[in-house]
């Protein structure tokens, strides 16, 4: 059984259940910091490092994500050091991958883009890397395009937790991990994939997308997910 | 007041944000009382000028004569602009990254059409990689979108006439 616990957050005195994790206290409370790879209605992985918080007496920073809240913890969300490292982050993102947006199938609809605005990025300062990606076409439906994955795995997760497809998975290590559908074999030959289309709407950059559409056409629909979640919880009881 | 020695130049982009500029329309008007447009695509000056106090640079370092012309840009103006996402981030023309020259050139000049050989003398050599132009010359001010809006344009040039550095927070974004 949980607990309540009070703790601050931005020298705020807040409270919360000790099952819960200080983005969903800090964001209950109003006070909100950007993610990517949370989404709500998914397990939090900490993955994208975007949440990280200052936690008093605790040398390192932690993932808001998947800290949990204890009674008389000292939560900073938003210090000079954080915001610093959250613009390092995304703009190594960028860097990383082939993320060009003027072509993009979610140019204006993008959680990368988004974050490059929120948090005032207008040129990237460390070199990019321009990796070879593929694309994957096979797909009736749908089309993967590497160059714009930032492995934030929630494609991965959704299809795990949410439709029990397991078709998403990762392989490889660091800078060379990339997401793969079944055995890395290409998705419109996937035996496990049910075409549902959840990976395609919860994913956050243009990676997964509709086909037939054009430059800025694909807007995404991630709102059915914590309602399944929900909905499905309510069930089981 | 004396007027800004202003001016503009097009490396590798497709032109479209010396278009966007021009659809500042009767602002132009305004400008002009203001700047010199001493070297630009639009006038017809052949070499680049000394002293200038801004320049907007369009498009992306892609060959030898970008990276030369960049350079002795740099050397003579005091506030550089990167205008577009060719020059801020690579863009479109950095596509070609990931691929390589040769295999581009083996692409475009044999695979596809049958016009016998790459091209290697009058046009410019490709350079290994397109790359943004702060990763060659130091850049004042960044002015990101695809173009960027002429609203965007006029207040940057604007500010930078008044001599204040821009601010474009909310005002464009990758993509725009």
């Amino acid at each position: 059984m949980s607990r309540v616990v009070t703790l601050k957050i931005d020298d705020r005195d807040v409270s919360g259940r000790d099952d819960e994790t200080v983005l969903e206290v800090a964001r209950e409370n109003g006070i909100d910091m950007p993610t990517l790879c949370q989404v709500d209605g998914l397990s939090s992985v900490g993955a994208c490092r975007l949440c990280l918080v200052e936690v008093k007496g605790v040398p390192k920073l932690l993932p808001a994500c998947t800290t949990y809240v204890t009674e008389g913890m000292e939560v900073w969300t938003s210090t000079e050091r954080i915001n610093r490292y959250r613009r390092q982050i995304v703009e190594l993102l960028f860097s990383e991958g082939n993320h060009i947006c003027a072509v993009c199938v979610s140019n204006g609809h993008c959680e990368l883009q988004n974050l490059a605005i929120r948090l005032g990025i207008q040129h990237i300062d460390y070199p990019y890397r321009y990796p070879k990606a593929t694309v994957d076409a096979s797909h009736e439906r749908f089309g993967f395009d590497g160059n714009r994955c930032v492995l934030c795995t929630r494609c991965v997760r959704v299809c795990d937790e949410i439709e029990g497809a397991h078709t998403w998975d990762v392989k490889g290590r660091g800078i060379n991990s990339q997401v793969i559908t079944d055995l890395d074999q290409p998705w419109g030959e996937s035996p496990t994939c049910t075409s549902c289309g959840k990976c395609v709407n919860i994913c956050p950059t243009g990676a997964l997308f509709e086909k037939g559409k054009s430059v800025a056409e694909m807007t995404k629909r991630g709102e059915f997910l914590p309602y399944l979640t929900t909905m499905r919880g309510k069930k089981q009881r | 007041m004396t007027k800004k020695r202003v001016a503009t130049v097009w490396l590798d982009g497709c032109s479209g944000c010396h278009m966007s500029f021009l659809d500042i329309d009767h602002r132009l008007l305004d400008l002009a009382d203001a700047i010199d447009l001493v070297y630009s695509p639009l006038v017809d000056f052949k070499d680049f000028p000394d002293d200038v106090d801004v320049t907007l640079v369009e498009g992306a370092i892609s060959s030898e004569e970008d990276l030369e012309k960049i350079q002795r840009i740099r050397s003579k103006t005091k506030v550089l602009v990167s205008l577009g996402d060719c020059a801020v981030t690579g863009n479109v023309p950095s596509l070609r990254n990931p691929v390589g020259v040769g295999p581009i050139l083996q692409r475009v000049y044999l695979d596809e059409h049958p016009l016998g050989a790459a091209p290697d003398q009058v046009v410019p050599k490709l350079l290994p990689a397109v790359r943004p132009v702060h990763s060659v010359v130091q850049v004042d001010v960044y002015v990101p979108g695809c173009p960027p809006s002429a609203d965007t344009i006029f207040h940057v040039v604007s500010e930078l006439v008044a001599g204040r550095i821009p601010d474009l927070t909310d005002r464009t974004r990758f993509g725009a």
